[in-house]
């Protein structure tokens, strides 16, 4: 008896009651899409996380010196062997060959509890900072109106600046900002520029911002002692660890630390924010997943119910076909078969219907496919109908011939 | 006629139950039927007759005894071995016909041969042959609901012989039907016998035993007698 005799048996057995194989078949397909869906919704959230951290600069890392206060008892106890930052530590972070992963730095110099003034409104900018053009980029800050420093500005030290929009509303209320002259701590600034709106990061207002050329605060206001930070702008997010190990090796060299523990800076990135948001994400499509996946098996056992009523409802075929000559492989072989059509008929629709349900957007997140849930769903749903069809397909073989007949 | 003997059953025994509840639905049969012969068996119903013929068509196993069909022993086989002698040794005709449902007279009488691995051209072949004998060429795609009770039957007669099996079994295939259809079927038997097939026929009717050469009752799963039908016999020959 060929296995294609068998399918063909199997295909006549489901064709008898196609309201019920349709039916069954759908539970697996639910099964199946949903768990598709899912967590096709879970990595598309996970992604929208990322891509948001991303625009807030998950590539930056800061590096602050232990100097400046921030340092803690540890710190603090070793002052005389802290060495600052210096405009040379930033010079060599921006070195290509020291730090391949490091895509650029800059040297930031605050200047704390600055007030800015135009006519009569003033504005106390929560970042004050003089720096280098890289730290637009490295920041993600962007220039929404009029235009960025450049080096030759910082080379010039031209008191030109770029104020953030909560700046420029407190100084300006509606009016243009651009080619005003602000004065802050006294010394006259012109606006070139205005940033986009960032929102506030953390507790700060990102938009209370102003950057001037480093050289033109330090001149005028800070004096040219020791950077705040430096901020290192690492090639892509993924290689931000990398990034830091190399500034590390750098500034251990440059100020001479011994061991790890008596470093005289710190170094603080978006990438420890970035593996918690990561493993959260994880966390909650493991949830989907995990839903789905009983869904899936209620549609298994779906078809072990179905298969089981049609064994009972074809108890007499089976005795007629047993009786005839049919071996016990030949019957289990037909109904395992026809769970296992069951099944993959469901599965390949689950599959069809997944792809089709993950184009829409759910609850806010744009669903992204991940190739694996489609063979993982597809192939546990063909798993489902072999195993859930299993009981039934070898209860319909290990029937007694002269008991299947007498059955009415 | 030949002296091959089909059925050769020893000592049959078949308890149900055990202990003082046990009852005995055959109590020592021997029985043996030569290659070609027409037999009918006979008796009210416990008699035992239907758990012979189950046995015979191994259906089912004998508590105790021995029987070879057609020259093997099958007293001592598996499940698996037994569809297999069921399939190519015996053909089978039920009471209630017993044929597929949903699936063309034509399908049902080659699904014996489909089990038994026959390329489908030759099942094909061989099955039309089979309808074409018991006069259902023009009804090979009907269903078993589109034909009548003795049509029906007829498929499956056409089912049981298209295996070419070494003995017909019939299980009460007249007590369906009706008196015409009752008549084709004995006429249809008789042709199949004069062909040389051996065939058993079980009823409790007289009319249809009365066609049979040899003619065995059986009363509380015992043989009570075993006569050639001289009356037939003598009539033929």
């Amino acid at each position: 008896m060929s296995i294609l005799e068998i399918i063909r048996f199997a295909f006549r057995g489901l064709s008898i009651n196609r309201l019920r194989t349709a039916l069954t078949t759908l539970g697996i397909m639910i099964g199946v899409s949903s768990v598709i869906i899912l967590i096709a919704v879970g990595n598309g959230s996970a992604k929208s996380i990322q891509s948001s951290l991303d625009r807030l600069g998950t590539n930056s890392i800061q590096v602050r010196s232990n100097a400046g206060g921030f340092g803690g008892q540890r710190a603090r106890a070793s002052t005389a062997n802290v060495k600052p930052l210096t405009i040379l530590d930033a010079v060599a972070l921006s070195d290509p060959k020291q730090a391949p992963h490091v895509k650029q730095a800059a040297p930031i110099a605050n200047s704390n509890n600055t007030v800015c003034s135009f006519s009569t409104s003033t504005s106390t900018p929560s970042t004050f900072s003089g720096t280098w053009p890289s730290y637009f980029e490295a920041s993600n800050a962007k220039v929404s109106k009029g235009t960025y420093f450049t080096t030759e500005d910082v080379n010039q030290s031209r008191r030109v600046a770029v104020i953030g929009q909560t700046t420029a509303t407190e100084l300006f209320g509606t009016d243009n900002p651009l080619n005003q002259t602000i004065r802050c701590g006294g010394i006259p600034f012109t606006v070139i520029g205005i940033t986009e709106a960032k929102g506030s990061q953390g507790f700060q207002d990102g938009d209370s911002l102003f950057l001037a050329p480093i050289t033109a605060v330090e001149n005028s206001l800070t004096g040219y002692q020791a950077l705040s930070s430096i901020i290192v702008e690492a090639t892509s997010s993924t290689t931000t660890d990398l990034a830091q190990t190399e500034i590390q090796t750098i500034l251990d060299a440059r100020h001479k630390v011994k061991n790890a523990n008596s470093r005289d800076y710190r170094l603080f990135n978006q990438a420890s924010l970035l593996a918690t948001s990561s493993s959260n994400s994880q966390v909650f499509t493991v949830l989907l997943g995990a839903v789905a996946a009983i869904s899936l098996l209620v549609g298994g056992i779906g078809i072990t119910n179905i298969m089981l009523v049609t064994v009972i409802e074809r108890t007499r075929e089976i005795g007629i076909r047993k009786a005839i000559g049919a071996p016990k492989g030949a019957i289990l072989t037909q109904f395992l078969i026809e769970a296992t059509i069951l099944s993959l008929v469901g599965g390949l629709m689950g599959v069809a219907g997944g792809f089709i349900g993950s184009q829409f957007t759910i609850i806010g997140v744009k669903p992204v496919i991940v190739p694996a849930s489609v063979f993982l769903a597809f192939g546990v749903s063909v798993l489902i109908g072999l195993f859930f069809g299993g009981y039934p397909a070898s209860r319909a073989a290990s029937l007694r011939p002269i008991e299947a007949l007498r059955h009415e | 006629m030949s002296d091959h003997l089909v059925i050769d059953v020893r000592g049959a025994v078949k308890k149900y139950g055990t202990g003082q509840a046990s009852i005995y639905a055959l109590d020592g049969v021997d029985l043996q039927i030569k290659s070609g012969e027409y037999v009918a068996i006979m008796g009210p119903s416990g008699s035992g007759k239907s758990t012979l013929m189950n046995i015979m068509g191994a259906l089912d196993n004998m508590t105790s005894g021995k029987y070879f069909l057609d020259g093997i022993e099958i007293s001592s086989m598996d499940e698996n071995a037994l569809s297999i002698v069921r399939g190519r040794k015996i053909g089978f005709i039920f009471q209630s016909f017993n044929l597929i449902p949903r699936t063309t007279a034509l399908a049902n009488v080659e699904l014996p041969m489909a089990y038994q691995g026959i390329k489908s051209a030759e099942r094909k072949m061989r099955a039309l042959k089979a309808l074409e004998v018991v006069g259902l060429s023009d009804r090979v795609d009907h269903e078993p609901t589109e034909l009548s009770g003795g049509q029906q039957q007829r498929v499956a007669v056409a089912r049981a012989l298209a295996t070419r099996p070494a003995l017909l079994l019939a299980d009460e295939p007249t007590g369906a039907l009706d008196s015409k259809s009752t008549h084709d079927l004995l006429d249809l038997f008789d042709q199949i016998n004069a062909a040389g097939r051996t065939v058993i026929v079980i009823t409790h009717e007289a009319d249809v035993a009365d066609r049979a050469k040899r003619v065995i009752r059986m009363r509380d799963g015992k043989v009570v007698s075993d006569t050639m039908n001289d009356r037939r016999a003598g009539a033929r020959t």
